[in-house]
């Protein structure tokens, strides 16, 4: 239909490849003010992945490193503390780690990657404070059923050797693993999840 | 129709700025000439309160800006420094501060208004949605504002409500990262809220402002009886049933403002705080990220919607309540099939389907605020539930139901 001598299918033609055009030149333009909102290049720096070198870690040792702002804890656990995870779990408020506190590859019976190796965020999930780390059983202030783990001063708060919280404490969950995955037999990179095989 | 420039034929200096301006004709057609039904009640006072509480916002904020920094490092001591050394920097915050607890009251009781005399029905939905839209900016402007003082419930409080898009499956993750900034709340994601909070949410919101009376004063205001005025014209066109907005409800506003001047100023200069409610106590220990207080509640304006976040086992489908509990009033206009507006004219059923509605948002308000337990928690579901049903069953009850007659003219 063409009146007054416009040709209205190339007006039409003009308009849609207008707006088109216009449209993809609206989504570039809004582009740099979306990515201007994700993490800062320092940002990323102080939140990269940490290395850990685990060789020197010897059974039934603490060690204590830091990821973005948080205490990372990896313990290298004995047969006989592995053993003991089993023998507390009646106590235990979410012995198969339901609560998502962990990576799926580390929600297993010792919550971990590898069984001897804990890695974990060391701050009790009540109020943040800082549990002690209490391996040694018997232990008379700490009942007599204690079978090693970690005890939060603040509040009382205690867990086993994986972290796991106990029945009648305050704290609500059991302790986070953080994403964590090895390089060789004895690093761990704390921040990344393995990459999948 | 044509632009006729100065169609009130003004002369002299007004006429002058007439030829060029229609600052007459605006006058006129929404204020002096702007015809209101007569039975205006209590209700109607809350959109004028909720414009005054807005001005107070704008102009507290302004100045409080002049004074406040927008840094993690120095935000919590900017807003001691000033409650303590800028000259009357107290009475700002806490004109800010109750203000936007009273912008919450204010707008609560103006949307129930419209529930009651059904003042969202045809033709009036888009005012109902662009006020529906401005409810949401205020949210978010309210949350916004909420972390800016960098306080233990401002950290925690930015926190929760962040990981809440954490829920969203695949790409949640990466979107929490997106919103902070960072992967923990920090400087950036205050910086970033600090921007939104006194720039982009105030542009939207006043904008918003003006679409929802543009569109009132398209169609003209309801009225308690949700009859139509203008049905019943004099020889000029004007409602029998009108009366002109100025003087007759400036007057009336005026006399709201007074009152609610007189509660809201007790509420700044002797109890800011009304008992952690406007102002939590954890608000005033500066953030700690590796210390989480020991129960965090939101400010009692988001308490109901929290409750419904709480009472749903899983967390996707708690946020996903939340925020249909939100989404389901922009639907009102058309759940509701009553042949009538008000709640005057409208059966025992719906009056009932109100009052339940009215109890569950009070109770689950109340559920908000306190620790979790196991009978608030079934507590919190039944509530829920009823929440939800007053608006799904809506369009079955308000049909069946039989109605009593309107009357051709409002009431007194």
């Amino acid at each position: 239909m063409s009146s007054n001598g416009v040709d209205v299918g190339k007006r039409r033609f003009l308009t849609l490849s207008g707006v088109a055009v216009g449209g993809v030149g609206v989504g570039a333009a809004a582009w740099p003010f979306l990515a201007s909102m994700a993490p800062s290049e320092r940002a990323k720096a102080l939140g990269a992945p940490v290395e850990v070198d685990i060789s020197k870690l010897e059974a039934g040792q603490l060690l204590i490193t830091n990821w973005r702002g948080s205490p990372v804890w990896i313990v290298r656990r004995t047969p006989d503390m592995l053993d003991n995870l089993k023998a507390v779990e009646g106590e235990l408020l979410d012995p198969a780690s339901e609560e998502d506190q962990q990576p799926e590859y580390a929600q297993n019976m010792t919550r971990s990657v590898k069984d001897e190796v804990l890695v974990m965020i060391g701050r009790c999930t009540h109020l943040g404070c800082s549990p002690k780390f209490r391996p040694e059983y018997p232990a008379p202030d700490l009942g007599k059923d204690w079978k090693g783990g970690f005890f939060c001063p603040c509040h009382g708060s205690k867990f086993d050797l994986a972290g796991r919280v106990y029945k009648g404490v305050p704290a609500p969950l059991n302790m986070p693993v953080p994403p964590h995955r090895y390089v060789g037999d004895n690093t761990i990179i704390v921040g990344e999840d393995p990459e999948v095989a | 129709m044509p632009i006729v420039a100065n169609p009130h034929k003004t002369t002299g200096f007004l006429g002058w700025i007439d030829d060029r301006f229609p600052l007459t004709k605006m006058w006129k057609d929404h204020v002096a000439e702007y015809y209101a039904p007569k039975n205006f009640n209590f209700w109607y006072y809350f959109g004028s309160l909720a414009m005054l509480v807005l001005v107070n916002q704008l102009i507290t904020g302004i100045w409080l800006a002049m004074h406040y920094k927008p840094d993690a490092a120095q935000a919590f001591g900017s807003v001691e420094y000033i409650m303590r050394d800028v000259p009357w920097g107290n009475v700002l915050r806490y004109l800010h501060s109750t203000g936007a607890s009273a912008f919450f009251i204010v707008v609560y009781l103006h949307m129930y208004r419209g529930l009651l005399y059904g003042s969202y029905r045809k033709p009036r939905e888009l005012i109902w949605i662009f006020g529906c839209l401005i409810y949401l900016a205020l949210m978010a402007e309210a949350f916004a504002g909420y972390v800016l003082p960098w306080g233990q419930m401002s950290y925690w409080g930015a926190q929760v409500i962040i990981s809440l898009f954490g829920a969203i499956p695949v790409v949640g993750e990466d979107l929490v990262i997106w919103i902070q900034g960072d992967y923990v709340p920090s400087d950036a994601t205050l910086n970033r809220l600090f921007a939104l909070h006194v720039v982009a949410i105030p542009f939207v919101l006043v904008g918003l402002v003006i679409a929802h009376l543009m569109a009132l004063h398209e169609v003209g205001s309801n009225n308690p009886d949700g009859i139509d005025i203008k049905k019943n014209k004099d020889e000029n066109g004007v409602p029998l049933d009108g009366i002109p907005f100025h003087p007759y409800y400036t007057v009336k506003d005026l006399f709201g403002v007074s009152v609610f001047l007189a509660i809201f100023l007790t509420v700044v200069f002797f109890l800011p705080e009304v008992g952690g409610l406007f102002l939590e106590k954890p608000n005033f220990t500066e953030a700690n990220p590796s210390v989480t207080p020991e129960h965090i509640a939101p400010v009692w304006y988001f308490t109901p919607f929290y409750a419904m976040l709480r009472a749903v086992p899983s967390k996707l489908g708690g946020v996903i309540v939340m925020f249909g509990a939100v989404a389901i009033l922009f639907a009102l206009p058309w759940l509701d099939r009553s042949p009538v507006r008000s709640i005057r004219y409208k059966g025992p059923i719906f009056k009932f389907a109100v009052l339940m509605f009215s109890i569950s948002f009070v109770v689950l308000g109340w559920l908000g605020l306190e620790a979790p337990s196991e009978g608030k928690t079934l507590a919190a579901r039944i509530f829920t539930i009823i929440y939800f049903a007053f608006f799904i069953l809506m369009p079955f009850y308000t049909r069946m139901e039989p109605t009593k007659p309107e009357p051709a003219r409002v009431t007194e």
